[in-house]
């Protein structure tokens, strides 16, 4: 399946700038695979040493916060948009 | 990979302050509108390098948060410039609240007492001084409420731009505040967490360049605001901490930064290394981190919020994990109450020591009230709850149970047979 990926500003370095690229997976795992093969090095800034999305990591697929679905089994449908941003922004 | 930091201008000065720390890995970066480490996401921290600091010198400076400015990362004529000059609020002896739970001795830190009647006033005061100093012309924010206020606020006086983002159903009261300083304020139709997401997507955009948003790129100064509590808690102690104390917890930034008040005083020799516990206050209806306590974990997972209190509404608290960490390291507790005990604990504190505190007042209180009853709490230790926002702005709260005893005619015939002789 064809995605985008938007990208938060810390990890552009990795897509030349670029805020938002194409993906391809149809789970959000695959989806970062691919993000790792076109970007080396990106994928383990969003993941951890044992595969797990980082602690101060948010990662949405659509409107959802992927940790109130499947998490890295998350589907990710033709068109979806994922989000990664990082957790440490906000609060009171 | 190269560890670029986000320009700044040259003219830059943070006072004491001397570089941004990750929290998580120790990754040190120059002072600029970054929040997130670049290697592991963690989140960045003001690293100081103090000079001698004594009582005399803070007691000699101003009634507000700038007593303390050579602890803080602000330029040394902060108290100069047009900012609202936030804090120094009542540290009120609670003899009659302590009485009623059985406690020995009691004060109640009564936020309430800021500019814009919540704490928040303390926390955007220096992040308005790091956005003077990066150039920035607008101040934003996501807000839960009471943040958009103390922002549009501080922009109006400072002469900034102001445009602030918070979910469209907060309390009118807050969405009036919010509004009546000019600026912006723009209702986001979801969740805090969704109006949070939004921000940090915002901020990478070019609509939102030249953009100081307090909690997200200036968050590690922002967060910073918080220790002035700890610093005007010791000082109205008589230069002492206290053995126990009571913090609300939403993001968990304030109870971290609290701790990390505390903890600079000891090093500096400004008070005596007393222990003090640390117990941290939800609601029911948004305990990601009580829940998390309680079952053990070290990690906090997110929910979705549903309660009254909705300052205190963070579904996903950035902060979470070191409030665990720190309940467990100073043998504190994180407990949380339900919206009924939040509304009896509001008109407790009213009716007792003559404080209408918010909602989040009222989960602290009740909070207290209830760790008390469970014995987590020492009776007879010097305890501390903080009350952090204004009644007024939550008065639906509380509105079913405070009306008028009678409406009567004007004759002392018609209180008389209403009132009187009840």
């Amino acid at each position: 399946m064809s995605v985008s990926v938007r990208i938060p500003t810390i990890l552009r370095t990795y897509t030349n700038g670029a805020a938002e690229v194409a993906g391809e997976g149809s789970t959000l795992r695959d989806v970062l695979a691919k993000l790792d093969a076109d970007y080396p090095g990106i994928g383990a800034r969003i993941l951890d040493d044992s595969g797990k999305i980082r602690r101060f990591v948010n990662v949405y697929v659509g409107d959802e916060d992927v940790r109130f679905a499947d998490g890295l089994d998350t589907a990710t449908p033709a068109g979806v948009q994922v989000s990664v941003i990082p957790a440490v922004a906000g609060g009171c | 990979m190269a560890l670029a930091t986000t320009e700044t201008p040259a003219a830059v000065d943070f006072g004491p302050a001397s570089a941004l720390s990750c929290r998580e890995c120790g990754t040190r970066y120059d002072l600029g509108p970054s929040f997130a480490c670049l290697e592991c996401f963690g989140p960045l921290e003001i690293a100081y390098e103090f000079g001698r600091v004594t009582r005399e010198q803070i007691a000699a400076g101003p009634t507000s948060v700038w007593r303390y400015r050579d602890l803080l990362p602000v330029p040394a004529d902060v108290a100069a410039k047009p900012n609202l000059a936030p804090g120094w609020t009542k540290l009120v002896k609670a003899d009659n609240l302590a009485r009623e739970l059985g406690l020995r001795s009691l004060h109640i830190k009564d936020d309430s007492g800021n500019p814009t009647h919540s704490f928040k006033d303390r926390v955007v005061a220096i992040a308005l001084e790091a956005a003077r100093n990066f150039g920035f012309h607008t101040l934003s924010c996501s807000s839960t409420g009471n943040l958009a206020g103390a922002v549009t606020a501080a922009a109006a006086r400072a002469g900034l731009s102001a445009c602030v983002f918070i979910p469209a159903d907060l309390e009118e009261a807050k969405i009036v505040m919010a509004s009546v300083y000019g600026g912006k304020l723009v209702g986001i139709e979801g969740t805090y967490d969704d109006v949070n997401r939004f921000c940090s997507e915002l901020i990478g955009d070019p609509l939102g360049d030249k953009w100081g948003f307090v909690n997200v790129n200036l968050r590690p100064y922002y967060a910073e605001g918080s220790k002035t509590l700890a610093y005007e808690i010791a000082e109205q102690l008589g230069w002492r901490l206290p053995e126990q104390i009571v913090i609300p917890v939403a993001s968990g930034s304030q109870l971290t930064k609290i701790d990390k008040g505390f903890r600079e005083l000891v090093k500096l020799g400004l008070v005596e290394d007393t222990p003090v516990k640390i117990f941290g206050a939800q609601a029911a209806g948004c305990s990601p981190v009580s829940t998390a306590f309680k079952a053990g974990h070290d990690v906090v997972q997110p929910v979705k919020p549903n309660t009254i209190a909705k300052s205190l509404a963070i579904g996903n608290p950035a902060d979470g994990p070191y409030v665990l960490d720190i309940a467990r390291r100073t043998g504190g507790a994180i407990e949380d109450v339900d919206d009924t005990e939040v509304v009896d604990a509001i008109r407790l504190l009213a009716r007792t020591e003559g404080i209408f505190g918010e909602t989040a007042g009222g989960v602290t209180v009740g909070v207290l009230r209830k760790l008390v009853a469970q014995g987590a709490l020492d009776p007879d230790a010097e305890t501390v709850v903080l009350n952090t926002g204004d009644g007024l702005k939550t008065l639906d709260a509380v509105a079913a149970h405070a009306r008028p005893a009678a409406v009567i005619r004007p004759s002392l015939e018609a209180f008389r047979t209403a009132v009187a002789d009840a």
